[in-house]
């Protein structure tokens, strides 16, 4: 594939992580200043709200797609900034280890939330 | 009377680079070109620098002056205000001998983009029977691009360059944009092949410092933006119409007839 798509793609993927982050950030972090304005909400780090969110298909989609989004963006300015400095020799290499590094890490994050789901909540 | 810093090396001699300094007595109008001849011919003939046409045309002369690409022709003494003179070969190549170094890969990344016209119709290209038609305007979207003189400036001002061996660079980038804009042309699809690629476009970082040295004012990074919107939102192209020679145009009065050709050409042959 040519490399504008990858980054087309990259920069998708951080106009998402702008609304999931600016999500997760207004819920998550700023509930004072939420509650300042007049958006009351239960305290998010309150186990019965984790429980709530962990059950949530919405959620559980919304975590797995931040996951991957995050990784996909990260890694691939990982991949632009090492493939400078690695030889010629050991792009190809580069780019299968950022690939390898992106899959385990989007498995291992996508069971975690599942299976707490699963469990009833995380 | 000014004092010249030159970096000398030679590869089979010395194991590191070193400066040696000579006095020059530079006058107005002398530029550092005519100061290097003056120290080859006067003071040191052993140094080494490369240089052909004198005014900035062939590009031979580049060189890093006073912690900028330049041409050295280009250049005059009197107007970099001081007395210490420091030259330098231009970075981001090997260095064969003083103030000469290999630009084989510059011409190696120039070749890759395919820096001629390919027309849409082959047939065209290897025995053409018509020509091309192309307005001011189209000529004016690639001209800026086709003053460069692969003098290798940009190359060695590149911040990217100096880390990236890899990186096309901004002279064949812009070359290849120039080609790609060029109506005549039909070989968009083979150079964004080369270009859109992780060392191509999307390596330059736009620093600009390839603009600000070219001694043609080409701005190679402006094409290399407007070929990352290319290779992004694709591209329509007007293709230059195919028209029959003119021939058997009567000239104006009072212009003399054209002499026969002196090398008559043999039946068959084109």
């Amino acid at each position: 594939m040519r490399e504008s798509r990858y980054w087309i793609l990259s920069l998708g993927a951080a106009v998402c992580l702008v609304v999931l982050l600016g999500i997760h950030l207004s819920i998550m972090h700023l509930d004072t200043l939420l509650a300042y304005l007049g958006v009351v909400n239960a305290d998010p780090l309150h186990y019965q709200a984790v429980m709530a969110r962990g059950r949530s298909g919405g959620w559980v989609l919304a975590y797995i797609l931040l996951l991957a989004f995050g990784l996909y963006h990260g890694l691939y300015g990982l991949r632009s900034v090492l493939s400078e400095v690695v030889s010629p020799t050991g792009q190809r290499l580069l780019t299968w280890a950022v690939v390898a590094v992106g899959f385990i890490a989007f498995t291992w994050g996508t069971y975690v939330v599942i299976k707490s789901s699963l469990m009833g909540g995380v | 009377m000014a004092n010249f810093r030159i970096q000398r090396y030679d590869p089979e001699k010395d194991s590191r680079p070193y400066f040696q300094t000579y006095e020059v007595p530079v006058e107005q109008g002398m530029s550092i070109l005519d100061c290097l001849f003056y120290i080859k011919e006067r003071l040191d003939a052993t140094l080494s620098f490369r240089a052909s046409c004198r005014m900035g045309i062939c590009g031979s002369c580049a060189m890093y002056i006073n912690g900028l690409p330049r041409l050295a022709c280009e250049t005059q003494a009197t107007s970099l205000a001081t007395d210490t003179i420091e030259v330098r070969p231009l970075p981001n190549y090997e260095i064969i001998k003083d103030l000469v170094v290999d630009l084989s890969p510059l011409f190696e990344k120039h070749q890759r983009v395919r820096p001629w016209i390919i027309p849409y119709e082959l047939e065209e290209l290897d025995r053409p029977t018509k020509e091309y038609v192309q307005s001011p305007a189209e000529l004016e979207k690639y001209l800026q691009f086709a003053y460069c003189l692969k003098c290798g400036l940009c190359l060695a001002a590149c911040p990217t360059m100096a880390t990236d061996n890899e990186f096309i660079g901004p002279q064949a980038l812009a070359q290849a944009f120039r080609y790609n804009s060029d109506t005549r042309d039909g070989g968009d699809a083979e150079r964004i092949a080369v270009v859109d690629t992780l060392h191509g476009l999307w390596r330059c970082h736009m620093a600009g410092a390839c603009a600000e040295v070219c001694p043609k004012g080409v701005d190679p990074a402006l094409a290399i933006q407007l070929m990352k919107r290319e290779a992004v939102f694709g591209k329509k192209k007007e293709r230059a119409r195919l028209v029959d020679p003119r021939c058997g145009v009567t000239p104006l009065p009072g212009i003399p007839k054209a002499p026969e050709p002196t090398v008559k050409r043999s039946e068959g042959k084109r």
